[in-house]
């Protein structure tokens, strides 16, 4: 069976493949849009803290023999940790200022931890393989599905949907749409916003962990692997608009899945239609698909 | 109404207050006192360090000097997060009303007063304010300006704060609106609430204080109580226009 002249088999798997990487771009891009919401900082330790994610579950497995399923949920309590750290040490000084510094800083952080990892395990990549028992494929009978890559795609969804769950429709969800629009006043109503700037970091970096750790099976764990992908994931957001979670969740799921075809259609375009796609929404569409124009 | 000072500890004293907006020093050594249960006013004209007044309360300035005491408890070195917790609602000139939540959201969203009495039940906040239960899955947004004012001042009282700082509240509205927030303030005056208003709706306030102050340049320039409010019209008249 073929469709548009491509066999469906092709079709199908690109499409897996796509899943699999708009599944990063939604979990990156939401810990971004949630961070900028609250702190407005322009997060590019984003990628660097992705790799650290997948680089710690590879040493957890190294040096310790500490499996995948414990490593998805230690790796993103450390990185998260480490986003306290950071926000309490370095940002929590710059937010009266251009949203410049914000980036300059993080982007100062970025190379200073890939800088470390590069010293240790240069650039070559370290092998990682998925648990047992998402190992092999299933055969669907009209595709091949590899469980992990499923797994990854379930697991993002699963993740990306309870957070729009908890921002959306609860008290403490509710205390953080408040704080992005009006932090000051929230705290004149006895809110220790302070404290909940810290923890908005601390999450949204331990999401971005969360995802290295699904990513380092499928992609190449190396200190440089979050780099490649945090570009494009700058460009979901800009694409997507920085206004709305949900708006995060399907722009990264359907600029994933757009690349994958393109894959199929005009392989030579695909790691660029992206950009194409972010430079006509910012001429037609400025504040982005789901943003809010302000 | 004569003013009816209650013994022992005021529920706001202001010595000395100064306060900086940046390099722009905006309050010049403010001096007040709100007794438990009164109702008092800010008059002067725009720009005169009423709403900074307010705001300095609650640590919303830049940096503060001076004291600013509530119930007896010194707050010139306590972050904005703590102050709300000594009892005080703030509904800033701006409402403040939150797009991205409905209006039952922006009703809930103060959180209650560590070790207050609870403050005004859910049911008594729809009973005085019927708006709010009608339109409370709109967008906050969404409510017309009366209803978003109503929204902002009934969101302060959820939380068992007893000082309450309203600034403008009147501002911008229509008569029959206004005329109901008056009836809202002598209720919460009857509840035993203390309120600090800033107003430039001179009609509106007049009726409802039992004291005045005035403020010009940052300072506080003249201070009675309402029943000398007819004596001191001229005064008030060169001081504000009205």
């Amino acid at each position: 069976m073929e469709i548009f002249g491509r066999p469906l088999p092709a079709m199908l798997s690109q499409l897996l493949l796509g899943l699999v990487n708009g599944s990063f771009y939604a979990i990156l891009s939401l810990g971004l849009a949630v961070i900028f919401g609250l702190l407005n900082v322009i997060n590019f330790a984003h990628g660097a803290l992705f790799m650290l994610g997948a680089v710690l579950a590879w040493m957890g497995m190294e040096y310790l023999g500490v499996n995948y399923w414990l490593m998805l949920l230690l790796s993103p309590l450390i990185v998260g940790a480490l986003g306290i750290l950071i926000e309490r040490v370095f940002l929590r000084h710059i937010y009266k200022l251009d949203h410049l510094y914000g980036l300059l800083l993080t982007l100062g952080i970025t190379l200073v931890i890939e800088g470390v990892l590069r010293s240790f395990y240069g650039v070559s990549g370290l092998p990682y393989s998925p648990p047992d028992a998402l190992a092999g494929a299933t055969n669907l009978g009209f595709m091949v599905l590899p469980n992990y890559r499923a797994w990854v795609v379930v697991a993002s969804l699963a993740v990306c949907f309870a957070t729009w769950y908890v921002i959306e429709r609860t008290k403490l969800g509710a205390y953080l749409r408040a704080g992005t629009e009006n932090p000051r006043l929230v705290e004149a109503f006895g809110v220790n916003v302070p404290l909940m700037v810290t923890l908005t970091y601390g999450f949204g970096v331990a999401l971005a962990a969360f995802a290295g750790v699904l990513a380092a099976p499928v992609i190449q764990v190396s200190p440089l692997m979050g780099q490649h992908l945090i570009i494009v994931v700058f460009a979901v957001v800009v694409i997507g608009g920085m206004g709305s979670i949900m708006g995060s969740i399907l722009t990264g799921l359907g600029l994933g899945v757009i690349e994958g075809f393109t894959k199929v259609f005009y392989p030579e375009a695909s790691s660029t239609v992206v950009f194409v796609i972010m430079a006509i929404v910012l001429v037609v569409r400025p504040a982005g698909l789901f943003g809010k124009e302000k | 109404m004569a003013a009816t000072p209650v013994a022992g500890t005021p529920a706001l004293s202001i010595r000395d207050l100064h306060a900086w907006y940046g390099e722009s020093h905006v309050l010049h050594g403010v001096e007040l006192e709100v007794q438990k249960g009164e109702v008092v006013t800010l008059l002067g004209r725009n720009g005169a360090g009423r709403t900074s007044t307010l705001r300095a309360i609650l640590g919303l300035t830049g940096e503060r000097k001076g004291s600013i005491r509530l119930s007896g408890v010194e707050t010139i070195h306590l972050a904005t997060h703590r102050i709300a917790h000594l009892g005080v609602g703030y509904c800033p000139e701006e409402r403040g009303i939150f797009a991205s939540l409905s209006c039952e959201e922006n009703l809930m969203l103060p959180p209650a007063i560590q070790g207050g009495d609870g403050g005004m039940s859910i049911d008594e906040i729809y009973a005085m304010f019927p708006n709010l239960k009608e339109r409370r899955h709109s967008q906050g947004t969404r409510l017309s300006g009366g209803e978003q004012q109503m929204l902002a001042v009934a969101r302060i009282l959820r939380t068992g704060a007893n000082l309450l700082l309203l600034d403008e509240i009147s501002e911008g509205l229509a008569p029959v609106i206004v005329h109901a927030l008056a009836r809202m303030i002598r209720t919460l005056k009857a509840k035993g609430y203390t309120v600090v208003m800033v107003e430039q709706n001179f009609r509106f306030a007049a009726p409802l204080a039992d004291r005045f102050y005035v403020m010009e340049h940052g300072r506080i320039v003249e201070h009675f109580a309402a029943g000398e409010l007819e004596a001191r019209m001229p005064v008030l008249n060169q001081l504000l226009g009205v």
